[in-house]
């Protein structure tokens, strides 16, 4: 239905995905060990700050604005931008705005880029688009650096390289940095120190040449045309201002309306993402400035999906995510199932109602992304913009189950029910039948506690698959309504009922 | 249809529920929040400025305008930087002691001449107390932002307690957004590897900060 690019090839459904992950006991390891440090770290963190509750409804109320009005501060972004010298272009979806990056790379004569870790570049497939169009794309982050020469996916929002510990990231340096570039030391070792160092090596030699240079933004304010990047390493610093020629792909739910905006992100991102009071490097340009960093400038504003998100009531405040990967780290089922399950640039919870949203739920992981939490509401407690995931996750799970209007790719459309739910849908039908029928309910109860010694301990046919996992509850001896009217009389329970 | 057309025409037909909202946007948003975390003396603030950036493992000294050149000298001599990156408005009473060559960034100064640099001395423009940050914006005293990035060992000075303010909000309040801003909390550093904190991957491993009173 949608022709939404995801930056990967298709997955099982989630539930498939997990069972394998599940099972790895290195990858569970690690992951715990990640979650429960970094949640820890994030708690002391918030509460630090005495007001975070108003910070976080100020953060809410901003991007909830922001998108009511998405037209108007994206016009003025652009005009912003522009006035401040840069240029700025618009892209439906992935497979435009891989083209108006390969076409201003290749414009400007160049074969290799630098990049910052950007998850809209992921969303997109950037690399492998610029690898078709002749194009090295070196990633600088030495999460995404670990990940890229491991030929791998990543698997977290913020730590991309989660999923593996420091004696798998020495085996891929020292067996695969030289094809890149610098080789890595001789008798490189595993601790976290020198596997740092290899990598400033290794990259180093790459900043100091690069011509190009393509991010992301963590934030767009249209009042002023500058744009944020946060991060910790300083690769990112090189990438924007070394190279004569930026190129920022910026999905254009990152806008905000006002400089003063930037206040309340900037106290809540990094204690939400990374635990710190403030991220080790944040940098802010505007358009370009003389003879400090680029000479030319390029904003790629992407929606990909973005403006089917918009169109959804309920869904919509996704887009107001800043990216922060709280939510991962809090999750019981990412911890267990790990980011590669989730099938998606953005694994956890966040993604579990982001992908469906970009993507539409026609395949089979995205009909299954919704499913894919406990509802146990963590998720929404750590939220710095108080996004409502499990409602999100909920009204998901209705749509897959029922289809119904949803807009894909700019059009209204009308979603038929997902495959495989025809027994949830049928027992639901069935539960709102009898539950309107006191009567038949009635006797249903009866007839069910007088033969509970008869009934399987599983169920058969399609319930087969979710009572494998849990215990049947038990019947009573005695349905409710009989119990109310043998030990409180006639006129108060069933008798209103009748 | 131009992609521009097309994409702010979904914009708008995705909004087609949302009611009108007249009010002005400060009014629509509310902040609620503080300016600044718990009350503090100017010398409480230039403490906790210099607390928090000692946990994030910069090195901070404190400095009169009269013991200046010394500490620089000694600074970088401690690191055996033979050159120094000036930027063209550092006060050059602050290196009259020291014996580094002193390197200027001109336009054709390459990246990989400035990777051959040890040192760079810079001011600021601001500095937050709450989360340790000191703000660079490209005036005269502090150039072009690779020359802080490049080197691997900075040495920031903040004048206290004039460029020293509590709280996020009040940095934002005395910057300016046309200018390129860096914004530096600590030396680089990762946490990549099993959330293992390690100190200078890309940026300058070493941040001194020198605190000098006027």
């Amino acid at each position: 239905m949608s022709g939404t690019f995801v930056g990967m090839p298709a997955f099982a459904a989630f539930p498939e995905a997990a069972r394998e992950a599940v099972g790895n006991r290195t990858l569970r390891g690690n992951l715990r060990h990640a979650t429960h440090t970094i949640r820890a770290k994030r708690a002391r963190a918030v509460a630090e700050v005495s007001d975070w509750a108003e910070l976080r409804e100020a953060g809410r109320r901003i991007k909830d604005h922001t998108l009511h009005h998405l037209d108007r501060y994206l016009e003025q972004l652009e005009e912003s931008v522009t006035r401040a010298g840069g240029t700025v272009h618009w892209a439906a979806d992935a497979a435009e705005a891989n083209r108006i990056v390969a076409d201003l790379v290749t414009a400007t004569g160049e074969s290799e880029v630098v990049k910052v870790k950007s998850m809209a570049t992921q969303e997109i497939g950037l690399n492998e688009a610029l690898e078709a169009a002749g194009i090295r794309a070196y990633e600088t982050d030495l999460a995404e650096l670990i990940v890229q020469l491991g030929k791998d996916r990543p698997s977290h929002i913020l730590v991309p390289a989660i999923h593996r510990n420091r004696g798998e990231i020495r085996d891929i340096f020292a067996k695969e940095m030289g094809e890149w570039g610098r080789p890595a030391p001789d008798g490189l070792t595993d601790t976290p120190a020198e596997l740092a160092e290899a990598a400033r090596l290794h990259l180093r030699e790459k900043f100091l040449r690069a011509k190009v240079g393509i991010s992301g933004a963590n934030f767009m304010v249209a009042e002023t045309g500058t744009l944020v990047v946060v991060e910790s390493e300083g690769n990112g610093r090189m990438c924007l201002t070394l190279p004569e020629t930026l190129i920022s792909v910026v999905g254009l739910e990152k806008v905000v309306p006002t400089w003063r905006d930037l206040e309340v992100f900037l106290q809540t991102l990094p204690r939400s993402a990374t635990a710190e009071r403030m991220n080790p490097y944040t940098s802010m340009w505007t358009g370009t400035t003389g003879e400090d960093g680029p000479r030319t400038f390029h904003l790629v504003l992407l929606d990909n999906g973005r403006t089917d998100t918009l169109a959804d009531q309920v869904g919509r405040q996704a887009l107001r995510c800043i990216r922060c990967s709280a939510c991962l780290n809090v999750c019981p089922v990412y911890e267990r199932a790990g980011g590669h399950a989730y099938g998606s640039v953005y694994p956890g919870p966040i993604g579990a109602i982001l992908s469906p949203q970009l993507r539409g739920t026609a395949s089979e992981i995205d009909a299954s992304l919704p499913y894919a939490s406990s509802l146990c509401g963590a998720c929404y407690d750590v939220c710095p913009v108080a996004i409502d995931i499990p409602e999100v996750l909920v009204h998901l799970r209705e749509r897959v189950v029922e289809g119904g209007p949803a807009v894909r790719a700019g059009n209204r459309v009308l979603l038929k029910p997902a495959k495989g739910h025809a027994a949830e849908r049928a027992a639901m039908r069935a539960a709102r039948w009898a539950l309107a029928h006191p009567g038949a309910l009635r006797t249903g109860q009866r007839l069910a506690s007088r033969t509970r010694r008869l009934h399987p301990r599983t169920l058969p046919g399609p319930g087969r698959a979710w009572s494998g996992t849990r215990d049947l509850p038990p019947v009573p001896a005695e349905p409710f309504r009989d119990w109310w009217q043998r030990t409180h009389g006639t006129d108060n329970g069933e008798g209103a009922a009748k | 249809m131009s992609s521009r057309e097309r994409v702010l025409g979904r914009v708008r037909r995705a909004l087609a529920d949302v009611r009108p909202d007249e009010r002005p946007y400060e009014e629509a948003v509310g902040r609620d929040y503080l300016r600044e975390h718990g009350r503090r003396s100017t010398e409480e603030t230039v403490e906790l400025l210099a607390q928090n950036l000692a946990d994030y493992r910069a090195i901070v000294h404190r400095s009169t305008a009269g013991e200046m050149a010394d500490l620089v000298m000694r600074l970088l001599a401690e690191r055996g930087s033979q050159e120094v990156l000036v930027p063209p408005g550092l006060p050059p009473q602050w290196l009259a002691a020291a014996d580094p060559v002193r390197i200027h960034d001109r336009a054709e100064s390459t990246p990989q001449r400035l990777d051959q640099v040890g040192s760079v001395v810079t001011g600021c423009a601001v500095a937050i107390a709450e989360t340790g940050t000191i703000v660079l914006d490209g005036s005269p005293d502090q150039g072009r932002r690779r020359i802080s990035l490049v080197p691997d060992h900075h040495i920031c000075v903040v004048r206290v307690p004039d460029q020293v303010v509590s709280s996020v909000p009040q940095a934002l309040d005395r910057l300016d957004p046309t200018r390129p801003l860096t914004w530096i909390s600590g030396p680089s550093a990762t946490s990549d590897i099993e959330l293992d904190r390690v100190e200078g991957v890309h940026g300058p491993r070493t941040l001194e900060v020198i605190l000098l009173s006027a």
